[in-house]
């Protein structure tokens, strides 16, 4: 196969996509308006093709992206499940594309509604009392609750400065709590792969503001000791918060408020059906409970005499983290997908997708090693430990299954997993998909036996094998010059 | 006579004459895989046992480095700035990272030996 070409080294000088009509205005001088050190002399190295050279290039590009829309994503913890195309139809409506976030209340009615009628579902989903939408993303959320958090504590004169986590905890989670100013410890994990209770009692103090927590965790196993652990936190006076991430093995089951979280953040994008992966749009929002209300970003959408308002009146908020309202098309998806499945739709969710997990568990716990003897979640930690002693690991195990059209799971984590392989199937994948699945990982795992060498040099059926990873991460050189 | 210890994150620290020179054992090193990344500290600042005082960042993980004790950073390795390969190349030697003013003398005893060290991996 011929090695592709970028661009600028395709097409010919002078040639062009489109013919342009005259210009039926009169010409400006430009050099009147602007200083000459920012007017282009030429426009050399600009590509210069015509149309069909760059359909041909963008589309050979497209053809080769990996989709869920193409094949099977067990990326752990990142729920890549398939979301349902009539929800972009419905979020492209003009009545939602064609309105301005400057628009009067009276004139966005129907909007403000969705907001609304969705925040009043998620708040029963997760059990939390009020929610904002204006976090762009799951890491927004974060550092949006982190500066909840900070508030609640200096508006008591209470000054707290650290935030624990578990070893298991997503890298997000103390990269927030650090944005916000916080010193970060790390909790241990159990036997069991749950919050190990007595270096939390240990670490707890009057200092800690806040214990940040996944439930279920990255292991993918629920902490059934979260009634313990909210105890322990509540009794010194931190908050605890839930990083949403997880919440697909929950949908409709269990609430997050039930469990003692005072402080929510959840993925749209993630759990309630906007594709993601791609750098967004995401959302992120927040939701807590009654006592955190005050400390909530503005505005809040209130429903006054039958009308729905923006409520700048927030006593303690914490200010503005976004421009506007939060990314509208997300909230649209989110209220369709939830409106659409109902509240039983929302648990067969749960079921199937911990169902689906558990089969998969079930399936490899003999060929690869399992570190917690345990049932999972919506997701299961596999570990190459096995395979490490004949000399391959995570990552050539992930690269083969490229090549049988598979995306490689999350590898390398969660830490405290050795050669760790995180899958998480999602309820969307048929039994034929599992069985493919897991037949792959079994043919994988002889062929580490038998033919090592095939699993280093892999993928071998992609258009791009194996790349250097290391020289792209010490020579992270991704600019093109002119000619060279 | 330099003597070597272990802790029990994974650093080794070689004690001379009140100094200690600080880097991550030959075991880290292949369990991270090709180091991409150092993150040094500056010259002159106190560490406490126990605490970050730089980063290692392989392909596969960033991986924060630990004080094995309580000191003042005497010394730093900038040559693992454009060779961080110099870790997986040579753990013990080349691949050092930073070097310490040892203030509590004491705390070496916590650490661990080379045969308990090796037990414990």
């Amino acid at each position: 196969m011929e090695k592709d070409k970028l661009i600028f080294d395709k097409g010919r000088k002078g040639r062009i996509g489109v013919s342009l009509p005259e210009c039926d205005i009169k010409e400006i001088n430009i050099s009147e308006h602007l200083p000459g050190h920012l007017i282009r002399k030429d426009i050399k190295d600009m590509p210069s093709l015509n149309e069909l050279e760059v359909i041909r290039h963008y589309t050979k590009l497209s053809q080769r992206n990996f989709s869920i829309d193409t094949n099977f994503y067990p990326l752990g913890s990142c729920t890549m499940k398939y979301n349902p195309k009539v929800h972009e139809k419905i979020a492209s409506f003009s009545g939602f594309t064609d309105i301005h976030p400057l628009q009067s209340e009276d004139t966005v009615q129907g909007a403000l509604e969705i907001i609304w009628k969705l925040e009043e579902a998620l708040c029963e989903i997760t059990g939390m009392k009020k929610f904002t939408f204006q976090p762009s993303a799951g890491a927004h959320g974060e550092l949006t609750a982190m500066f909840i958090v900070d508030k609640y504590f200096k508006n008591k004169n209470d000054y707290r400065k650290k935030v624990l986590v578990p070893d298991s905890s997503h890298g997000t989670n103390p990269a927030s709590a650090n944005m916000c100013g916080f010193i970060v410890e790390e909790v241990k994990t159990n036997f069991e792969g749950g919050i190990d209770l007595a270096d939390l009692k240990e670490k707890i103090n009057d200092t800690v503001a806040c214990l940040m927590l996944t439930n279920p965790n990255t292991l993918g196993l629920f902490e059934k000791d979260i009634l313990k652990v909210q105890d322990i936190v509540h009794k010194k006076g931190a908050l605890l918060y839930y990083d949403g991430a997880n919440l697909n093995a929950l949908l409709g089951k269990a609430k997050p408020g039930d469990m003692g979280f005072d402080i929510v953040h959840l993925n749209l994008h993630k759990t309630f059906s906007t594709p993601h992966g791609g750098g967004g749009p995401g959302s992120g929002p927040v939701g807590v409970v009654e006592e955190l209300i005050e400390f909530l970003p503005v505005p809040l959408i209130d429903k006054k005499n039958g009308k729905f308002v923006f409520n700048y009146k927030v006593n303690n908020s914490i200010g503005k983290v976004r421009a506007f309202y939060g990314n509208f098309g997300v909230l649209v998806k989110a209220y369709a997908y939830i409106y659409g499945l109902g509240a039983e739709g929302l648990k067969q969710i749960a079921n199937i997708s911990v169902l689906n997990a558990n089969y998969i568990l079930n399936k490899l716990e003999k060929v690869y090693n399992c570190k917690y003897n345990r049932n999972c979640m919506h997701e299961l930690v596999l570990s190459a430990l096995k395979q490490k002693n004949k000399g391959i690991n995570a990552l050539d195990i992930a690269k083969r299954l490229i090549d049988y059209g598979i995306h490689p799971p999350t590898m390398y984590f969660p830490l405290i997993v050795k050669e760790a392989l995180m899958i998480e199937p999602t309820e969307t994948e048929s039994k034929e998909t599992l069985d493919y699945f897991i037949n792959v990982m079994i043919k994988i795992a002889k062929e580490a036996e038998n033919n090592p060498e095939l699993l280093h040099n892999a993928p071998h059926n992609t258009f791009v094998s194996r790349v250097d990873e290391v020289k792209a991460a010490r020579e992270p050189n991704l600019r093109w010059y002119p000619g060279k | 006579m330099a003597e070597l210890k272990f802790a029990e994150t994974h650093e080794w620290i070689k004690i001379e004459d009140g100094k200690g020179k600080i880097g991550i054992t030959e075991h880290a090193q292949d369990e991270l895989g090709d180091i991409v990344f150092v993150e040094l500290p500056d010259i002159g600042k106190d560490i406490e046992k126990g605490e970050s005082f730089g980063v290692v960042e392989s392909v596969k993980v960033a991986s924060d480095l630990y004080a094995p004790c309580t000191g003042k950073i005497i010394a730093v390795n900038s040559e693992l700035q454009s060779n961080p390969q110099l870790i997986n190349e040579d753990a013990f030697g080349k691949g050092w990272i930073i070097e310490i003013e040892i203030s509590n003398e004491d705390e070496l005893n916590d650490l661990l030996n080379e045969s308990e060290y090796k037990e414990m991996i």
